[in-house]
């Protein structure tokens, strides 16, 4: 069992946690991940660390619900337990000194790059973070953000925060900037707004790494399931990556073998809002939300 | 009981669920025999002074003596000595191939049929799982401190053996249940998993620590545990968990599984329960297996419980190359599996929104041996043709799981992964120990069993004797 120390509201929809799991916690590396169970019956997810602190044995889960497992996760409160944690899963990401660096979150994809941030700039890089949301209480992280890079862009599409548009506009007009060139970019979020930056890089042939987000069931390479073509290679992404090198990526594929159980997730999710015991936890969840707000 | 008389009983036969029920419930399909069966059988048993079936447990059961004991009555004292040497009967009693090794070796097989040993550990086995209420207690401890890495039979089976001595023991498991592959890849009703529980939970009594939810190789390395977790001997068993595709067009479509993620959906996952599990898996009317070991088997018949008709299995040897247990290629055809042999798949195809709607697959002859002894099949052109199907599974082996041994450079390994020992089963790193399917490539629960059993006398001597 692993406690919640902390959980709190990002944004709607998107959870914060600190999760005492001292084993994960100790050997995390930006770019590492764990597999969680909430509980018995529950199925296994890949989730971002996206922070960890050695000494205390936490480490930090940003969460967004997207259907039953991650419904039932997000209900969860300060002093409940995960059944099971196991990690840091994949491989670290290669920090070098590359220049300047752009990082290119989108939703919590964010939390995904948060942790590159603080090693790239250690590595001596210059780091600059675009991040984006649907509207402003979608991006998430700024503060944090802020912190650790020497630039921060919020995007959201309507406008109501920040650069108004999609993150690759954003991220277009600093690779334009002929005064401060990009070396390198990494990115982090939904798989269409990956696809798009890859695109956008490839131009003036950045270097750019994507970190993918597959279906995975173990987490160790031995199911094959989050096989992802890359350099029209089969690589696993839970131990060959999670990230690649978004130029190779074969996109369309990922995207397409996403929506293997749409319908099981479907069904999963309608049985999840008749169940009696987790609408209680539900109207619990958003009393807290609207009272932070 | 005279010789004579024992040569005339004929072998007692193992109650089975009928084949058409069967076919659509996860219940065990071998309902164990009834003590009546079991005495008749026992006294088939020649108590051959010199017997010549030992030979062929890679555990070394005394099996003239439980079936002994069992016979006189006496089913604790079967217990204890099945136990003395096996911690894990229940399981073996299972899944063992008894019929090309004790079985194989027992001298009624030249003149009539062997003894059902493996009928009859089962029914010791279940007994004492119902019945024994001696618990095993370990001896006072030695403070040497054992780590063994991955929880499947040989991890279970060393740690058992270090128990028993004395000696403090950890296992490491990276899943969130212990077992490895009786867990994850044998489904429940070849090996119900509350057998798999009662038996761990033995050996938690004996003071072995499971401790699930590590991976070594990620959450520590080799090298972290015997330098800062301090422990002084290792046992690598993390298994042969790598799965194979065939490299074929078509293995990106949905639906297409190795035969490791569709059973981990299944068993482990419990996926076959439904809408109870959260573990989703594709359940599909019309499945192709390709492969001929028990793991193909396992999946076809699951297959066909999951809903498949037609569920066929393809393999592009003959039957008789099959590696499957003769026991399971029986059972499958008749739950309605059909055989299709001497066939090899070349191609999945799949309908414009990335679905599996068939595969195309070719005959195959029989030629020269290859590496193996066995004769190659040779493609016969002209001959390809299309099986219908919307889930295709390949069940064609597993290879050894990079994830520990590229983190441990000192470790030497073959040109397939597989980690080198010696013949008291140490690695290239002292005090370093492996076995099972991480050093043999995919074999058996048995094997690896023996694999653990031989390694904790090894690592014994090493931490008491240095060596």
């Amino acid at each position: 069992m692993f406690s919640i120390r902390e959980a709190k509201w990002l944004a709607p929809q998107v959870r914060w946690f600190i999760v005492e799991a001292p084993r994960a916690a100790a050997r995390h590396k930006p770019g590492h991940f764990v597999i969680v169970r909430v509980r018995e019956g529950g199925e296994r997810i890949p989730l971002t660390v996206a922070d960890s602190d050695a000494k205390a044995g936490t480490i930090t889960l940003v969460v967004q619900v997207i259907g039953a497992t991650t419904e039932r996760l997000c209900s969860l409160q300060t002093g409940d337990a995960i059944l099971d944690v196991v990690g840091p899963l994949g491989k670290p990401t290669e920090i070098e000194k590359f220049g300047h660096v752009v990082l290119v979150g989108g939703g919590v994809g964010t939390a995904v790059i948060y942790p590159q941030a603080g090693a790239l700039k250690d590595a001596g890089n210059k780091v600059s973070a675009i991040m984006g949301g649907r509207s402003k209480p979608l991006v998430i992280m700024e503060e944090e953000l802020r912190a650790a890079c020497d630039a921060v862009y919020p995007c959201t599409d309507d406008g109501s925060y920040g650069y108004h548009g999609f993150v690759t506009g954003k991220l277009q007009e600093l690779i334009d900037d002929a005064s401060d060139p990009v070396n390198a970019v990494l990115t982090a979020g939904p798989v269409p707004m990956m696809k798009n930056v890859a695109k956008v890089t490839e131009a003036k042939r950045i270097l750019t790494i994507a970190s993918l987000n597959p279906i995975m069931v173990d987490g160790t390479g031995m199911c094959g399931g989050c096989r992802v073509t890359v350099g029209g290679q089969q690589k696993f992404a839970c131990v060959d990556g999670p990230e690649f090198n978004a130029h190779d990526v074969d996109f369309a594929e990922l995207t397409d073998r996403l929506t293997a159980y749409r319908e099981q997730e479907k069904r999963a999710w309608d049985r999840l809002g008749e169940d009696p015991e987790h609408k209680c936890k539900l109207a619990a969840a958003e009393k807290e939300l609207a009272a932070n707000r | 009981m005279k010789p004579a008389e024992r040569m005339k009983i004929p072998r007692q036969e193992m109650p089975e669920q009928e084949a058409e029920a069967r076919a659509h419930n996860f219940n065990e399909v071998n309902l164990g025999m009834s003590a009546e069966a079991a005495k008749i059988e026992g006294e088939r048993c020649l108590q051959c002074k010199d017997a010549k079936c030992v030979a062929g447990c890679p555990v070394g059961v005394d099996i003239a003596g439980f079936i002994s004991a069992m016979v006189e009555g006496d089913l604790p004292k079967a217990a204890d000595i099945m136990y003395d040497a096996n911690v894990l009967p229940g399981i073996t009693g299972r899944v063992c191939p008894q019929e090309t090794q004790c079985e194989e070796l027992c001298v009624r097989g030249k003149k009539s049929t062997p003894v059902a040993i493996g009928y009859l550990e089962r029914f010791i086995a279940d007994w004492a799982r119902e019945n024994r209420t001696k618990v095993m207690t370990p001896p006072p401890p030695t403070g040497k401190r054992a780590v063994i890495v991955g929880s499947g039979p040989a991890g279970l089976t060393c740690a058992g053996e270090l128990a028993k001595k004395g000696h403090d023991v950890t296992v490491f498991e990276a899943l969130h249940k212990a077992g490895g592959v009786l867990v994850y890849g044998i489904p429940e009703f070849r090996l119900p998993k509350k057998i798999i529980e009662v038996e761990v939970h033995a050996l938690e009594q004996l003071g072995v620590k499971i401790e699930c939810n590590v991976v070594i190789g990620q959450t520590y390395t080799i090298d972290d545990l015997l330098e800062k977790e301090g422990f002084d001997t290792v046992f690598i068993a993390n298994g042969a968990g790598l799965p194979v595709f065939q490299g074929i067009p078509g293995e990106h479509l949905k639906g297409v599984y190795s035969a490791n993620e569709y059973l981990t959906r299944i068993n482990l996952m419990a996926a076959w329960m439904g809408d109870d599990s959260d573990t989703p898996v594709i359940r599909s009317k019309a499945v192709v297996v390709v492969g001929g070991g028990n793991t193909a088997m396992d999946s076809v018949r699951t297959a066909r419980r999951l809903g498949a008709d037609p569920a066929v299995l393809v393999y592009r040897r003959s039957r008789s190359e099959m590696p499957a247990r003769i026991e399971e290629i029986k059972h499958a055809e008749e739950e309605g599996v059909k055989l299709d042999l001497l066939v090899n798949p070349i191609e999945i195809l799949g309908t414009e929104d990335g679905w599996v709607r068939g595969v195309i697959c070719q005959r195959m002859e029989l030629g020269e041996p290859d590496d193996s002894g066995r004769r190659r099949p040779v493609p016969i052109k002209g001959s390809e043709f299309e099986y219908l199907c919307d889930v295709f599974v390949e069940a064609i082996g597993t290879g050894a799981n990079p994830l520990l041994t590229q983190t441990t450079p000192a470790l030497t390994t073959n040109r397939w992964g597989n980690i080198e020992v010696d013949d008291k089963g140490m690695t290239s790193i002292p005090g370093v120990f492996a076995g099972g399917d991480i050093v043999r490539g995919g074999a058996t629960v048995i094997l690896a069993m023996g694999d653990g059993k031989g390694a904790a006398m090894a690592m014994h001597d090493y931490m008491t004797k240095g060596g």
